[in-house]
């Protein structure tokens, strides 16, 4: 049982929570998520990136959007409520060190997770340039923390609504270009990923990228979590989240998101139904 | 031939022990009386539930069956049990009626009778050395020892006459156990007793191992092993669910940071095996570990309620031949699927699943491919599994393990149209307590080195389990808690 400490609206679906979780808060490193449940019966396990840890306090925050049932759930769950279950750290954490100059791409919710990790490689010495990319303006989150980090800041949309009107591959061929970075980190939906690899790729820039799965256990022991990672199988709870992008089977990962895609869009479908007939009723 | 009911296996139980003078019963008499068979619920049936497919004996059907023990000077079956039970003693409680006290006999010796009453492999331990099977020439007619035990814990369980065993005054030691399977439940219950403070850290959100996120509740209903950890909460020993030991807490931090004074390692074997062939990643693959967990730990046979979801299957192969084989293709079978093999590539004869559970799958009509192993899984262009290729086998001279090699015919290649595949290989040891602690030897399995005592390479440090033996049974895990438990109990009261 863990207990939400605040709890805050970041976009019209995305969160921010600090729950109290001492061993957690701990443990943790940059890089690491936790798995949630919320009914320990009949509730469904998900993985959510650890965006920032307070061991003093001994509290972690985690930023989602609501886009499952377990999300939306998450999400009503009110300030000094526990949480049934919360697993973690898991997964390892980011290799930090001085690489020089370093990219960091944050697409959507992917700036979550990217935080830490910005913020740690800054600490090590790096010069660190963050492009971040949303859907819209409603979407991008977390400007302000990312502007204290970033020796740049780079922000685009879709559609134009907020920064540049342009995909974070953009601004990223152009810095491989002109700036020669010696590292990039991308995190955001899979396909985001994929186009950034392909984009460093012709420079030879090493990417790193960090893989969001279907999981279970988040321990190793189901193998629900596997993407192939230069031809060999590779368990994302255990051996992961953070992959050599230019090696990941990006298009086998995204099919495998797509497993239960129909049961879920079912899913998603009757809990939006529910919420506009509570509204009705409310 | 029709399915007998439990009226029907009664009255004729009933029938048998009415026509004895069963205070004077001949050796020839007793191994006259016809085995007694398990009710079961119908196969037609119980394909559409969850529920526990083996009911249980009646009173009269458990006399009858006990009246078969010929109640052997040197016991045979006793050598043949891994933790020892005075098998002959309580069999004899049992004929008498007496079933507390037989109840009574097992328990100095097993911890968890109405769990290996359902799931240990008796046919290949206690009743494959028993005389009346041996004198039958048939191991099936040898008394049903699993099924007299199931019996008398069942109705202790049922009537609440468990009684809370005696815990010594408090040492102030503590000791703390990683995992909950049937090893670390009885090393808790063992290190309990003696007094100590006992903490059980369980990676789950529920307790129990194996018998809970695995084994089918048609085969073990969770009642059971939540009743199991129950005892040991009423006991007083703690358990911390969702507490990973290598990532929430090191090891040995638990020592130099919490101070615990022993530690029992009883992790599991909890990392499935890939057959590394072509296509094994693609949607409909899974491995057992997986598919089992989805069913049973989130109850995903349960849409209703369960958030979890289920790959939608029509045609299932199941890889394996082992338990874990048979549960995934009875349990795909009960979601909904129309046809389900088996693939196997020895015979029948060398699967290592319990052969009441082979049975049972016949029963529902699961189709086993024998003698056939896959050669790569067939794909369309969504990604998704569309057919598995075989290859056919034959048996050829044995290996070191004394089973027959198989060898793959050349040029046999089948395709076998399937949605689904379920891996069930086997399971390698998971490797995060090993990385996370410093000087704890495994061997290059990764299963933990330990000496007869069960202590590893550090010193307070124990293991036992599926952790050490590679994947085994309940019972052996049991037996090897016992062991560590009584291991720690000495070190514990020379501090
Ligand atoms: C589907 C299936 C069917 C089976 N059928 C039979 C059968 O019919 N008969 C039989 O005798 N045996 C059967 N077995 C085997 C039997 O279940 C195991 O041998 C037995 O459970 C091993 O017990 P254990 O206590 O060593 O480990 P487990 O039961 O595996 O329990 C280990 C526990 O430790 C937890 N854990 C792991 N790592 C950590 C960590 N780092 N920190 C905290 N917790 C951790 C795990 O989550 C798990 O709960 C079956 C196994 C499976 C998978
Ligand atoms: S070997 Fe069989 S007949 Fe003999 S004591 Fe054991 S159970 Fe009874
Ligand atoms: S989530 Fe189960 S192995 Fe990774």
């Amino acid at each position: 049982m863990n207990k939400v400490l605040h709890k805050e609206q970041l976009g019209e679906e995305v969160f921010r929570m600090r729950i109290e979780a001492p061993l957690i808060a701990e443990e943790r490193s940059p890089g690491q998520f936790v798995i949630v449940q919320i009914d320990t019966d009949f509730g469904e396990r998900i993985p959510l990136t650890i965006a920032d840890a307070d061991p003093e306090e001994g509290s972690i925050t985690i930023i989602f959007q609501t886009v499952g049932s377990t999300t939306h759930r998450l999400a009503a769950i009110e300030v000094g409520e526990c949480i049934e279950n919360l697993l973690g750290p898991l997964g390892q954490p980011t290799y930090i060190e001085n690489f020089g100059k370093v990219i960091c791409v944050g697409g959507g919710i992917g700036v979550a997770p990217m935080h830490p990790i910005a913020q740690g490689l800054k600490k090590a010495g790096n010069e660190v340039k963050i492009i971040m990319g949303a859907r819209n303006k409603d979407l991008m989150i977390m400007e302000e923390d990312m502007a204290k980090i970033a020796d740049e800041l780079i922000l685009c949309t879709d559609d134009g609504s907020y920064g540049r009107k342009a995909l974070v591959t953009e601004p990223l061929k152009e810095l491989c270009e002109t700036w020669k970075p010696d590292m990039v980190v991308a995190i955001g939906p899979p396909i985001m990923m994929k186009f950034c690899a392909e984009t460093t790729r012709p420079y030879g820039v090493y990417t790193v990228v960090s893989l969001n799965t279907i999981m279970i256990d988040g321990t190793g022991m189901c193998g629900g979590c596997r993407v192939s990672v230069g031809g060999e199988t590779k368990f994302v709870c255990v051996d992961g989240p953070e992959f050599d992008g230019h090696l990941v089977d990006f298009d086998n990962m995204m099919l495998r998101l797509g497993t239960y895609k129909t049961r879920e869009a079912e899913d998603h479908h009757e809990c939006h139904l529910e919420m506009a007939i509570q509204e009705l009723e409310d | 031939m029709s399915h007998p009911s439990k009226e029907q296996l009664q009255k004729e139980a009933a029938e048998v022990l009415s026509a004895l003078d069963i205070t004077a019963l001949k050796p020839k008499q007793r191994i006259a009386i016809p085995v007694q068979e398990m009710p079961t619920q119908d196969p037609g049936v119980r394909i559409t539930n969850m529920e526990e497919v083996a009911i249980g004996y009646s009173k009269d059907q458990v006399i009858a069956e006990s009246l078969r023990c010929l109640q052997c000077k040197n016991a045979p079956c006793i050598k043949g049990c891994p933790v020892s039970i005075d098998i002959p003693g309580f069999i004899l409680k049992a004929a008498e009626g007496d079933f507390q006290g037989s109840i009574d006999i097992i328990k100095e010796s097993s911890l968890l009778p109405a769990i290996c009453g359902r799931v240990c492999p008796q046919e290949a331990q206690c009743q494959l050395y028993c005389t009346v099977g041996k004198s039958l020439k048939d191991v099936e007619k040898s008394v049903s020892i699993g099924r007299i035990e199931r019996y008398v814990a069942d109705l202790e369980r049922e009537s609440g006459t468990i009684k809370m065993p005696e815990i010594a005054p408090s040492t102030g030691k503590k000791v703390a156990i990683v995992g909950s399977g049937p090893a670390g439940i009885t090393v808790a219950a063992d290190v309990r007793k003696a007094g100590h403070d006992v903490t059980i850290f369980e990676a789950f959100h529920k307790p129990g191992g194996v018998m809970v996120y695995g084994i089918p509740e048609f085969r073990l209903p969770k009642s059971i092993v939540a009743k199991e950890i129950d005892n040991l909460k009423q006991m007083g020993v703690k358990v911390e669910t969702n507490f990973l030991i290598g990532r929430t807490r090191k090891l040995m931090d638990l020592m130099v940071k919490d101070g615990f004074d022993a530690i029992f390692v009883g992790s599991g074997a909890g990392l499935p095996k890939f057959m590394k062939i072509e296509g094994e990643n693609l949607i409909g693959v899974f491995s057992a570990n997986e598919y089992l967990t989805r069913s049973n730990l989130m109850k995903a046979y349960d849409p209703k309620n369960a958030s979890t979801p289920i790959y939608n299957s029509k045609t299932v192969a199941v890889l394996g031949g082992g338990n874990v084989a048979m549960d995934a293709a009875r349990t795909a079978q009960r979601l909904g699927a129309e046809k389900v093999y088996v693939v196997y590539r020895r015979t029948e004869k060398e699967m290592p699943a319990r052969v009441e559970e082979v049975g049972h799958a016949k029963e529902e009509g699961i189709d086993f491919l024998l003698l056939h192993n896959p050669k790569r899984i067939i794909g369309d262009d969504k990604g998704r599994v569309t057919g598995l290729e075989l290859l056919r086998y034959e048996l050829g001279e044995p290996d070191d393990s004394g089973r027959r090699r198989p060898i793959a015919i050349e040029g046999s290649e089948s395709i076998l149209d399937v949605d689904t595949v379920i891996v069930s290989i086997g399971n390698d040891s998971n490797p995060l307590i090993k990385q996370t602690t410093e000087s704890l030897v495994t061997n290059k399995w990764g299963n933990i080195i330990v000496d007869e005592d069960c202590k590893t390479s550090i010193p307070g440090v124990f293991a036992g389990g599926d952790i050490v033996l590679g994947a085994a049974t309940v019972i052996l895990a049991m037996g090897q808690g016992r062991t560590a438990a009584e291991s720690i109990n000495k070190m514990l009261a020379e501090k």
